[in-house]
């Protein structure tokens, strides 16, 4: 049994090793020729103005996360949707069951007022 | 499962439960509403539980006269560790519904008694509204009485052994203020606790070892091993026995635990009657009679037993002889009278023992209550407040005419005890003569001359108390006290006379109904025994009379007639053998010495030191624990790597 | 279509509709009148009981694609969690109130989490049991932060959801390497390949392991249980009482069923770590413990530690012989700490004051005086959780260290009696506070609170007089084992 382990041992090793390797290889092999415009951070080709760290507005994310949520799940109604004509009758009502969920959902998004932007 | 799995013949057994439960009954009742009801609702509902108790005991009686064999009445399992397996349940068999009957019966009357009583004595202490409590305490007694009664293993009887103790505790010091310095009452509870701890330790170990050799505490299961373990291994049920003894002779107050017991008069008259001399010091004479098996068993342990109870009663005896407190001298003399009835039970006459106790129960709770009501009535009439001590025999003299009903009731009581026929403690007292005589000559003699000074102390006390003149204004002015008082005398004084009918010689109604949960030997009846006991008796009044009656003491200040007959030796029975002195000094002063040095020594140098180191060392655990808490979640997992990695690591090295 | 699913989820699913139906049914609740929400989830929680113990007669069985198991252990388990959910009520209405947090979405929440706590005793099947802990624990994550605008509850909220989520994934891991050892999820499953198919052992212990160490988060067992004294701090004081009770039992529902169900022949293997993990959590528990000057800090501490009993009861899980003491006394445990903590944390709510102070040792004294029945009770629950006969907590230690050593563990019984002593120091010194310092402590009027605090403080007392009647009841309510 202990030799066993040990494979997960030497794998771990390797693991750590391997990265480690490359990181270490291209430092040790890489030219280096340091510049400022190569030091600076590259932000899709043009000079970032003013702080990095600004706020959004929450709302942003709420949006964006409805969005996601009830886009994700609709991806599930497809497959229900094509079957609709073989499935079981239980498939039906669970597939009615799960609309009547994202519906509740989306009843409460709209009572607190997360869909009108402030 | 409650009150289910009864296994019976007779549904009355049913009922049993409610012996206990009715007077826990009264207490919650009497908790909760008992200060809104008043006196006489609180009264009320208290005499109501004891009266329905008595009446489930009767219905219990009856049945078991149809099926004498009795029943087991599951209440609930109690507990069930290992191979122990304990429940709490009654035994209902002759024996015990007994004691509930006496304990009921007396209970009650007293209970009445006490109603008139403490409405007197709470308003004399100017504290009315402890009235309630009283009759709280009194009914948890009754409750806690008859779950030791009515038990069917020795751990439930161990709780209800408690149960009586802390009642005992809590009603002595019913007026904790009160006594010596303001101290005296509860120094006296104290020292009854304390007291009875030491039999109560002893009759735990006995518990014990009992666990440990038959692997139960059920009487029947016990009971039934008892020969095979002595064959095995006596020495096992001889410690048993000695070590329950230790039990008894704290509990029923015998040598050399019986110092609680005149203490213990410090509580309300109607406690020393119910709990100091009608029931629960009878606690372990029962306790021996319902152990009969083992003692069987033991011979060694029974003879420790008679010769403990013979030795206890001669010496009360003397002891009572020079007392001058009303209640001091019942009370020795219930010590005394406890050791006739332990004597009883450690000769294998238990029957006989039994009897003791039950007519025990009618003329000692008679005189305690007569007592009570001569100690009333003096309060009652001191109007100027002069009197110092309403219980010293001194003040009174000449209340035969004043209060009539308690002077013949007293007098009913003192002959009953004495044993002059054909009252209820000839017969009894009897039974016991004969079976000493039959054992050895020696204890017969004892117990011979322990009679002789019962009937004494008991003439010296009439004399003191009723004839003569009165010896201060408050004894000069008392009057008789109203029925509630004086009905329970009456009825107790009956009891007192013809309690005898229980076990009439040639009948024996007694001995046919408790062979159903005893071994009995017959008792007999012999002539000559009862003649010389008679003679005794005779003798022990004359000398009395020409002591005490002839020429009755005439002021209170007056020396004993005895005093100058027998000098030191009055004095000597005057300081009650000094046996508190001497324990005291044996073991009180003593323990107090070691106290001393080990909390300031020992405890607070060593012990407090070690505490401290070892409180220091887990402090600074503690901090080291908590300081890897820095609130970073970056930490925590770092933390929670490390310990999957320390799973693993283990995982891949062992 | 399984119809023996249905029957086993009734309950679950019924409360989870009525979860869902409050959440909507309380936006037209007008704020001043939260209290209505709170009766609606009481009520959803008491029919669910209804429910459940109405299926007290069912045989134990599985669903034919042995996803869930309805046997006396779950039930049994089920009671517990519907009654935590309620008292989790209880404590909630008024605190709600006091600390200006109305919102209704609390009692929602909560009846989703007890959902997924009943789910967790009825899952037979790895997925299902993932799914019963992110069904429990994802509400959780919302109510530590339902005191929103102050930062401790935002904090405990994100510790909570971060740390959380990184022992999902171990949980899922370990799933994953079980299933690739034995290509099972199901439990019976999983026990029949270890006995009869080649199982590579290798990467069955990690997924084992792997395992572990995600529920050990979730009862928060040393090294894992970083996360607990920061949450339960900064969640607020009814959901940490919610969460120290009902989602320790939870955990310990689950790890119970796994270990004793699925793993058996592992427990070569396993015994020994859970060893370590029960002594390490009892000690550091409640030696951490001493040093607390916050009581919220102190009891989650004391929770830590309690979860180190618990792990004690299962450490002899693979003996078969003791396989019923084990299941009794987990059970047994999991009630008097239930009735111990709920109560314990009830107090707390009634002391804590709007802005969040009153949790301080020092706000306990003076209270024996001012509020003798509050201080009574307390002082019942700090002797049962010290373990001090006449209260439940004794009876739980006792049964929990006669497994321990029955199961032949006699030292880790005695690293438990150790610890147990330790702990006295701790929780007699709130008794110290509230009889002995001098002092005016404030009490919210809150008759909710004190209802349940003292109800508890009874339950407490009282059921230790029959001990025997609750160990039947959980000794009976056996695990159905493949």
């Amino acid at each position: 049994m202990p030799s066993e382990w040990i494979y997960i041992g030497i794998f771990s090793l390797i693991a750590l090793a391997l990265p480690a390797a490359a990181i270490l290889m291209a430092g040790v092999l890489g030219p280096k020729k340091p510049n400022p415009i190569k030091n600076s951070t590259y932000e899709c080709g043009i000079e970032t103005t003013g702080e990095t760290w600004v706020q959004f507005r929450p709302q942003y994310y709420i949006f964006g996360l409805l969005f996601l949520i009830f886009d994700v799940e609709t991806v599930f109604l497809f497959p229900w949707a094509v079957g609709y004509r073989v499935l079981p009758l239980f498939a039906v009502i669970e597939g009615i069951v799960f609309i009547l969920i994202l519906l509740g959902g989306l009843l409460y998004a709209w009572r607190v007022g997360a869909l009108s932007w402030q | 499962m409650l009150l289910s799995e009864v296994s019976l013949h007779d549904p009355v057994f049913r009922l049993a439960p409610l012996v206990i439960f009715l007077p826990l009954a009264g207490v919650i009742l009497n908790l909760l509403i008992g200060r809104r009801l008043g006196e006489l609702g609180a009264g009320l509902i208290a005499c109501l539980a004891g009266a329905g108790a008595f009446a489930v005991s009767a219905a219990l009686a009856f049945g078991l006269k149809s099926s004498p064999e009795g029943a087991i009445v599951l209440i609930w399992r109690w507990f069930q560790v290992g191979n122990l397996d304990l429940n709490w349940s009654l035994k209902v068999d002759t024996l015990s519904v007994t004691m509930m009957l006496v304990v009921s019966g007396v209970g009650t009357l007293i209970h009445i008694y006490a109603t008139r009583y403490m409405h007197s004595d709470v308003r004399h202490h100017h504290e009315p509204g402890r009235y309630t409590r009283f009759f709280v305490f009194f009914n948890l007694f009754l409750a806690a009485m008859m779950v030791l009664v009515s038990a069917d293993n020795f751990l439930m009887l161990f709780v209800g052994w408690e149960g009586v103790g802390l009642c005992s505790y809590l009603l002595i010091g019913f007026w904790f203020e009160g006594g010596e310095g303001g101290l005296g009452n509860a120094r006296a509870a104290k020292k009854a606790f304390v007291v009875n701890r030491i039999g109560d330790f002893g009759l735990l170990i006995a518990i014990f070892i009992m666990l440990g050799a038959f692997g139960s505490l059920e009487f029947s299961r016990v009971f039934a091993a008892a020969p095979a373990v002595t064959a095995t291994a006596p020495g096992v049920v001889l410690a048993i026995t000695l070590f329950m003894l230790l039990g008894v002779t704290g509990k029923s107050a015998q040598l050399p635990l019986f110092v609680w017991l005149p203490d213990a008069m410090a509580g309300p008259t109607p406690v020393s009657a119910l709990i100091h001399a009608a029931t629960m010091v009878t606690a372990g004479v029962y306790l021996v009679a319902r152990s009969q098996p083992l003692f069987v068993q033991a011979p060694l342990a029974a003879d420790v037993v008679l010769w403990v109870g013979a030795i206890t009663a001669l010496f009360a005896g003397t002891i009572a002889v020079g007392q001058y407190d009303i209640k001091k001298v019942l009370a020795y003399s219930t010590i005394s009278q406890l050791g006739f009835m332990v004597a009883a039970v450690g000769m294998g006459a238990v029957v006989a023992g039994m009897f003791h106790l039950i007519t025990h129960a009618f003329f000692k709770a008679l005189l305690f209550l007569a007592a009570g009501s001569v100690i009333l009535a003096l309060e009652e009439a001191d109007h100027g407040h002069d009197l110092q001590d309403a219980q010293d025999m001194r003040v009174m003299g000449g209340l035969r005419s004043r209060l009539p009903v308690t002077f013949w009731t007293f007098l009913i009581g003192a002959l009953a005890l004495s044993g002059l026929v054909p009252l209820a403690g000839f017969f009894s007292k009897d039974e016991i003569l004969v079976a000493a005589q039959q054992k050895s000559p020696a204890v017969f003699i004892i117990l011979l001359a322990a009679a002789f000074l019962t009937a004494f102390y008991m003439a010296r006390q009439v004399f003191l108390v009723f004839f003569g003149r009165p010896r201060s204004g408050a004894a000069e002015h008392a009057r008789e006290n109203p029925p509630l008082i004086t009905v329970p005398l009456i009825a107790l004084a009956l009891l007192s006379i013809f309690g005898g009918v229980l076990n009439l010689p040639g009948v024996h109604t007694l001995e046919h109904w408790l062979e159903h949960s005893l071994n009995v030997t017959p008792a007999k009846f012999v002539l000559w025994i009862a003649l010389v006991s008679l003679a005794v008796l005779a003798a022990a009044v004359t000398l009395a009379w020409l002591l005490y009656g002839r020429k009755p003491r005439a002021t209170a200040r007056e020396a004993d007639p005895l005093a100058a007959r027998l000098g030191g030796l009055y004095r000597a029975l005057e300081a009650r053998w000094k046996v508190d002195e001497f324990y005291s000094w044996l073991v009180v002063r003593p323990f107090e010495r070691a106290a001393e040095f080990l909390s300031s020594i020992f405890d607070l140098k060593l012990i407090n030191g070690l505490g401290d180191g070892l409180g220091a060392l887990v402090q600074s655990l503690s901090t080291a624990a908590s300081r890897i808490q820095n609130g970073f979640v970056r930490s925590y997992t770092l933390v929670f790597l490390v310990g999957v990695t320390a799973i693993l690591a283990y995982l891949l090295l062992r | 279509m399984n119809s023996d699913l249905l029957t086993i989820l009734l309950p679950t699913l019924a409360l989870t509709g009525w979860a869902l139906l409050l959440l909507l049914v309380d936006l037209w609740i007008p704020r001043e009148h939260k209290g209505i929400t709170a009766v609606l989830a009481a009520a959803g929680l008491a029919a669910a009981l209804g429910l459940t113990l109405s299926q007290g007669r069912l045989p134990a069985m599985t669903d034919s694609t042995v996803m869930v198991i309805s046997d006396g252990y779950a039930l049994f388990l089920d009671v517990l969690f519907l009654a935590s959910g309620l008292a989790g009520v209880a404590l909630a209405h008024e605190y709600l109130k006091r600390a200006n947090i109305a919102n209704g979405e609390y009692y929602a929440l909560l009846l989703f989490s007890v959902a997924g706590m009943m789910l967790m005793a009825h899952a037979y099947n790895l997925i299902l049991i993932f799914l019963a802990l992110e069904l429990l624990s994802i509400p959780l994550y919302i109510l530590s932060g339902i005191n929103r605008p102050r930062l401790e509850s935002e904090e405990s909220a994100l510790k909570y959801f971060l740390l959380g989520a990184f022992s999902s994934g171990f949980v899922l891991y370990g799933t994953a390497l079980i299933y690739g050892a034995t290509a099972r999820t199901d439990l019976p499953g999983i026990f029949a390949a270890l006995q009869s198919a080649p199982v590579n052992p290798v990467i069955f212990i990690l997924g084992a392991v792997l395992l572990l160490v995600g529920l050990a988060y979730k009862v928060s067992a040393v090294p894992f249980h970083m996360w607990t004294p920061d949450v339960y701090e900064g969640a607020p004081t009814p959901v940490t009482g919610f969460m120290a009770v009902a989602v320790k039992a939870a955990g310990f529902a689950v790890l119970g069923r796994i270990l004793m169900a699925a793993f058996p022949t592992v427990g070569k293997d396993l015994t020994p770590i859970l060893w370590a993990l029960a002594a390490l959590t009892m000690l550091v528990g409640n030696l951490a413990a001493i040093t607390q000057k916050s009581i919220k800090r102190m009891l989650a501490y004391s929770s830590i530690a309690h979860a180190g009993y618990l792990l004690m009861a299962l450490v002899p899980f693979s003996n078969r012989l003791v396989n019923s003491d084990v299941q009794a006394s987990l059970l047994f445990y999991l009630v008097a700490y239930a009735l111990t903590g709920l109560g314990a944390w009830a107090v707390v709510t009634a002391l804590e004051k709007q802005n969040g102070d009153g949790l301080k040792l020092e706000d306990y004294a003076g209270l024996g005086k001012s509020h003798p029945w509050l201080a009574l009770a307390m002082t019942v629950f700090m002797l049962s959780f010290t373990g001090i006969p006449l209260t439940l907590g004794f009876w739980g230690k006792f049964y929990l260290f006669r497994t321990a050593i029955e199961g032949g563990f006699t030292l880790l019984a005695v690293i438990g009696v150790v610890t147990s002593l330790i702990s006295a120091y701790y929780y007699l010194r709130v008794l110290m506070y509230m009889y002995m310092r001098a002092g005016s402590p404030s009490v919210e009027r809150a008759p909710w609170l004190q209802v349940t605090a003292v109800a508890a403080a009874l339950a407490v007392v009282l059921i230790s007089f029959i001990p025997n009647v609750l160990l039947n009841l959980a000794g009976n309510s056996l695990l159905l084992l493949p």
